[in-house]
């Protein structure tokens, strides 16, 4: 039997730069998708404002509201990496700082998160 | 004896030989990379403020319904802020998958069917969602019956 042979780290792979671009695509899918059919449920404003209210009315439960969570956290998370992505690209030392620049985008997202979530589920859990 | 002196690569004249790209294409996807870029930038505002509106003030989602999107589409700020949200979105979205299915959809003809399905479907969403933008009527009068609401003229 021969020794497998496990790829050794290289400065991307499995590292915070390859594992913030699978976050990145998988919450830009996500949103995507969301986009959609937002789209579609806040056209039904143009088929009768009771169309609209019924279908809003069914997104007003805890399941839905920690979708709205889970949606909100995507986006926050997309954004600031994005931005993130952009100083990577255009700051003469974004490449130099681009882990450091990761986990400011991770503790934001947390403390954006944070305050979210006190607001929305009083909210949602609020009555 | 003079020195020779060597082009500097980056001075924009590339030898034709060393072109990356055919002509027919042009510069196609580095207008769509710098776009992700100015689109993306641009969306983080349009987006936080919406997520704002409709989520943490006042009554937060608790307060969406027909009224609220009547409210706001009374001004016409929010139209074209919408309105510039959703194309700036929506290509945003279709190009991001777009790279994608390139990434992974390895068969020709499967990548032409998921583009195909992609660009059908961001025409019909980025046309519905300006129709609905600018034909919204905030009391309207359907099947003979009008809408009631405090904003609304009653006779």
């Amino acid at each position: 039997m021969s020794k497998t042979l496990t790829p050794a780290g290289t400065l991307y792979r499995g590292r915070e730069g390859q594992w913030s671009w699978v976050a990145h695509r998988i919450t830009g899918v996500v949103i995507f998708f969301f986009l959609l059919v937002h789209v579609l449920d806040t056209s039904l404003v143009r088929v009768s404002p009771e169309a609209y209210d019924a279908v809003i009315a069914s997104y007003k439960n805890p399941i839905m509201g920690l979708g709205e969570l889970g949606l909100v956290a995507a986006i926050v998370f997309h954004a600031f990496n994005g931005l993130r992505v952009i100083a990577v690209d255009f700051w003469k030392q974004g490449p130099r700082y681009h882990r450091q620049m990761l986990w400011g985008v991770v503790g934001l997202w947390a403390i954006t998160m944070i305050a979210f979530s006190i607001r929305h589920l009083s909210h949602v859990f609020g009555g | 004896m003079a020195v020779p002196t060597i082009e500097s690569p980056r001075s924009g004249r590339v030898a034709p030989g060393y072109t990356r790209t055919n002509s027919s294409r042009g510069n196609f996807e580095m207008i769509a990379w710098l776009f992700m870029r100015l689109s993306g930038a641009i969306l983080v505002v349009l987006i936080f403020v919406h997520l704002w509106t409709s989520l943490i003030a006042g009554d937060g989602i608790s307060g969406v319904d027909f009224g609220f999107v009547a409210g706001k589409w009374a001004d016409p700020v929010w139209q074209i802020w919408d309105l510039t949200m959703l194309w700036l979105a929506m290509l945003h979205g279709t190009n991001g998958v777009r790279v994608i299915i390139n990434d992974y959809a390895e068969k020709n003809s499967t990548r032409m069917w998921l583009k195909g399905v992609l660009y059908a479907s961001t025409v019909v969403i980025v046309i519905l969602g300006t129709l609905v933008i600018f034909t919204f009527d905030p009391c309207p009068v359907i099947d003979g019956v009008a809408h009631v609401a405090e904003y609304c003229p009653t006779s």
